[in-house]
């Protein structure tokens, strides 16, 4: 508690905080806007195991959690002058595209929990699409890591917000 | 006195009479969507309510000094320290959904109208005990640690959801006058409902937390819930 003001600690602060939220924004992004909107898979797609809706539902718990624990981190960190705004949008893109990323591998491809798609002729076109956007994420969010550590010299208080 | 206590004791009283209200225990009695909503008012959203108005604190600043340590006393009694810990409440309340609809229970409540009065009973109670549990303002026996009861919600969210998409995919309860479409329709408003209810709880959690930690974290949780 004690070394809150150190940068380098208000930089992992706000790194790990923003990747949280990350997370849960973009399973909200795929729940609203491909389950919901598109309806493109479902709340359940008639082939899932009961193995499947069980990490399903631990998936879903955690989710949650993490855009409720990131936004209160990222209010504690601002409370002990400790955000550092270029480290919580790059924290923010590694959280994204890090889900975009496990969406697409573990949970359509290992697990099978559901396909992006159904009833279309390649459906690898819509893996590879879904895997790139992810990997995209996360090269945008280390560009503004990296930037945000050339501008942060050590002797700098981390008091930006 | 505390207006945001006594708004959501408002809140409380409001979602068990609309629970309770004529119109729609009648539509809870004939489908499965309309059980459902009452199910979710009753175990879920009016505990949210009934819980944050924090009801025993109130109760010992109007007794007498000896008559609110006695009730002090009680609760931090053993039976009492057993049945609000966090995973007693978990096992009551969602093992208590689990055994309503993958059991016969639920048809059997159609029937009997004791059974079914006596089930909508331990949904309250039981949805008041574990709000409580896990991040009620009332003082109770000392409770596991911040990280503990955030691990118990994050079962008791999963297992919510796993339940709703098991009925949904399954069409559990099984052997009852609802037809498939109905009970989807149900375990949907289960799942949605359900996350609305949780995520609010997991809010007033962190809330806690959040204010506990404001100095020294550990000091401060200690003696908030003591």
């Amino acid at each position: 508690m004690h070394d809150d003001n150190q940068p380098e600690n208000a930089a992992r602060r706000s790194l790990w905080s923003a990747a949280l939220i990350g997370v849960g924004i973009m399973a909200a992004v795929d729940e609203i806007i491909f389950h919901q909107l598109l309806g493109w898979h479902h709340f359940y797609d008639g082939s899932t195991p009961v193995i499947g809706l069980m990490s399903d539902g631990f998936l879903h718990a955690a989710e949650l959690i993490a855009l409720v624990a990131g936004f209160f981190l990222l209010l504690d960190a601002r409370r002990h002058r400790a955000l550092m705004s270029s480290y919580v949008w790059a924290g923010f893109f590694f959280g994204a595209g890090a889900f975009q990323v496990f969406d697409g591998i573990i949970d359509h491809k290992v697990l099978r929990l559901h396909q992006i798609r159904y009833e279309v002729e390649n459906l690898l076109i819509y893996d590879l699409a879904w895997n790139a956007v992810g990997l995209l994420l996360i090269l945008i969010g280390w560009m503004i890591f990296r930037r945000g550590k050339n501008n942060t010299h050590v002797p700098n208080r981390a008091t930006r917000s | 006195m505390n207006i945001w206590r006594v708004l959501s004791l408002l809140f409380g009283l409001t979602m068990l009479a609309i629970a309770l209200a004529p119109p729609l225990a009648q539509f809870a009695h004939n489908d499965f969507r309309g059980h459902m909503l009452q199910h979710l008012l009753l175990g879920m959203l009016a505990p949210l309510g009934l819980v944050f108005a924090a009801p025993v604190t109130l109760l010992l600043g109007a007794l007498s000094a000896s008559r609110a340590r006695s009730i002090v006393i009680v609760l931090q009694s053993r039976p009492v320290h057993f049945v609000s810990h966090p995973v007693t409440a978990l096992l009551l309340n969602v093992g208590g959904m689990y055994l309503l609809y993958l059991t016969p229970l639920y048809a059997a409540t159609l029937d009997n109208h004791w059974l079914h009065a006596l089930v909508h009973i331990h949904f309250i109670l039981a949805g008041c005990l574990f709000t409580w549990a896990i991040a009620g303002p009332d003082p109770g026996p000392s409770r596991p640690s911040l990280y503990y009861r955030l691990v118990i919600l994050f079962i008791s969210m999963a297992s919510h959801a796993t339940l709703a998409k098991l009925m949904y995919a399954y069409g559990w309860p099984l052997d009852t006058p609802h037809d498939l479409t109905e009970i989807q329709a149900g375990a949907q408003l289960m799942y949605y409902g359900g996350d609305l209810a949780e995520l609010l709880l997991l809010i007033a959690l962190f809330c806690a937390w959040y204010r506990a930690h404001r100095h020294d974290g550990r000091r401060r949780e200690r003696l908030l819930l003591r």
